[in-house]
């Protein structure tokens, strides 16, 4: 019998498919929906302190290779939220808040809410790549990442992840100053920042104009985030970006991540995609002759 | 590819006060009930149930309501918009007797459905609930062989006075009707629900609506039924235990919007 639990920060996880944020997470039914389907734990909606509705559309479209979206931080706000999480502290799963915020003190009020909710652990949101004065604007500081990080630790008693962008000079030196502000761990990677111009008409086709790239073509931006950060930090990591099959997970493991997050994966394999996944983990390593997912975490390195 | 191609209008043709109807080139079999995305370049992009499903001319009809609407309402014939599509399930179009009843907008697309029924000899009746007279179009488009056509006014302005769900609950007690096929306000879909106990029921259900290719979540009714996928068209059993049908929306943010 194959082991695949996995722990992030104290925290079991009964399979290491994490449903990603911003996916089928804005209500109490879509995140049942998702846990229905063998997801291990969700992340919620990113959500603030406010009711935003986002961008207009287009938000988001479908091209060659992956997923190009820009929805703008849609969310209905953190106390409209918190019915959301309370009809849903019945499952067992871990359920994971993602907030985001323009300031320190936003964060921490976000963070302390989301615990009051009672979930699982809070990811900060530090790489929407497409939101003006939140994510990424923050999270390529590497002070700011550590003077939110430890703030939010401070406030609150629940784990802390990080969830940072690929579009940095450096993703190591920004999950060093996560790990110094005493993050539990690092999410990574977020969309890649991109735009498509229609050349029929000359124009962008998102509103938003810039959007993030996600699916099938950053999984080896994503595997090679995962593969510095295992190398340089201590902390747990979650492998995020174009996850469509097992292997595909198996890839992220022995990059370094102890369990991933599958976002965009839905639209290529339903919302289905999660016990598939699981299978074909199981699948894999019983071929492999490995008993334990831990074994397989970060053995590229050796 | 779920991308808006860009596609040049055809016709933009008035059928109503603020009611028109868009055709566009498009050769995509198209099921009554689905629906397109349509992209009106730097304003928005938006669904759309096809009201007309020729072979190679797809057509949808609208109301001026909004900002997206508007600029639909004055776009000219060569004028580009972007097209993907068709989402969605479409109806089943089944039955010995099949009940129609549009409320306002509503009926634009329930008119492939119900011009599908005639090709099928499947006996119709259609009920066209509009608040006033001027709101009132494709009656003559549907008054044909076969369909039984009745038309029902909130101010009496024209065709009977008072509700369509009214006239509609003495008709499916009388009439034999073994379906109900409906699109329109969802208290009045709800109230149909409610007179279809024991025949076939399929209601065409609005919600906000963003990506269309079942991601973002935005549509999610009940315990994620994306609205955009597994809908838009949902059968009686299903609505009868979803606790959203008739009572809330939720908006652009994701808060619940009561009716």
């Amino acid at each position: 019998m194959v082991d695949i639990t996995t722990n992030i920060a104290g925290i079991k996880i009964e399979n290491p498919t994490i449903l990603a944020s911003g996916i089928m997470d804005e209500d109490a039914g879509s995140i049942q929906r998702i846990i229905d389907n063998g997801a291990g734990a969700i992340v919620t909606k990113s959500i603030g302190s406010i009711s935003r509705g986002g961008y207009p559309n287009p938000t988001l479209i479908e091209l060659d290779h992956g997923i190009l979206n820009a929805m703008g931080l849609p969310n209905p706000g953190i106390d409209d939220f918190g019915k959301e999480i309370k009809l849903l502290t019945l499952s067992k799963k871990p359920i994971i808040g993602s907030i985001f915020a323009g300031n320190i003190d936003e964060f921490i009020n976000l963070a302390n809410k989301m615990q009051n909710y009672g979930v699982s652990a809070v990811e900060l949101n530090l790489s929407c790549p497409h939101a003006k004065h939140y994510g990424l604007e923050l999270g390529c500081d590497s002070n700011l990442v550590r003077k939110i990080t430890s703030s939010v630790k401070k406030s609150v008693k629940i784990p802390v992840f990080v969830k940072l962008s690929p579009n940095v000079t450096n993703i190591v030196e920004i999950a060093k100053s996560a790990q110094e502000g005493n993050a539990d761990a690092i999410v990574a990677i977020n969309t890649v920042k991109a735009m498509k111009i229609d050349i029929d008409i000359g124009k962008p086709v998102l509103s938003n104009k810039i959007g993030g790239y996600s699916g099938e073509a950053i999984k080896p931006i994503g595997v090679r985030c995962v593969y510095e950060l295992s190398a340089n930090i201590d902390i747990p990591i979650i492998g995020v970006g174009g996850i469509k099959t097992g292997e595909d997970v198996i890839e992220y493991l022995m990059a370094g991540a102890s369990a991933v997050q599958i976002g965009s994966g839905i639209y290529y394999r339903g919302t289905e995609i999660f016990g598939k996944l699981n299978k074909e983990i199981i699948d894999w390593m019983e071929l492999h002759s490995y008993v334990k997912l831990k074994d397989i975490i970060g053995v590229s390195h050796t | 590819m779920n991308y808006p191609k860009i596609t040049e209008v055809l016709e933009n043709k008035r059928e109503a006060k603020d009611v028109k109807t868009l055709t566009f080139k498009n050769l995509f079999q198209t099921i009554p009930g689905q629906f397109y995305m349509i992209w009106i370049p730097e304003i928005d992009e938006i669904p759309m149930s096809v009201s007309y499903i020729a072979e190679e001319i797809k057509g949808f009809t609208y109301r001026n309501i909004g900002e997206a609407t508007n600029a639909l309402y004055n776009l000219k014939k060569g004028d580009k918009i972007g097209i993907r599509g068709p989402y969605g399930n479409g109806f089943e179009i089944i039955g010995n007797h099949i009940l129609f009843v549009g409320g306002g907008t509503g009926i634009a697309m329930l008119a492939p459905a119900i011009e599908e029924a005639i090709i099928k000899n499947i006996r119709t009746t259609l009920i066209i609930g509009v608040k006033t007279k001027s709101e009132l179009f494709f009656e003559k488009r549907l008054k044909v062989n076969g369909n039984e056509v009745i038309i029902t006014s909130d101010d009496g302005s024209i065709g009977e006075k008072g509700f369509a769900s009214d006239v509609a609950r003495k008709i499916i007690e009388n009439d034999g009707i073994d379906s109900v096929i409906t699109c329109g306000p969802e208290l009045m879909m709800k109230k149909l629900l409610n007179y279809c106990e024991n025949i076939s029921f399929q209601a065409s259900l609005e919600r906000f609506m963003k990506c269309a290719m079942g991601l973002c979540g935005q549509c999610c009714i009940g315990r994620g039924i994306r609205v955009c996928k597994e809908g838009p068209i949902f059968n009686g059993e299903l609505l009868k235990n979803i606790d959203d049908f008739g009572k809330y929306k939720r908006d652009a943010s994701g808060k619940k919007i009561y009716f």
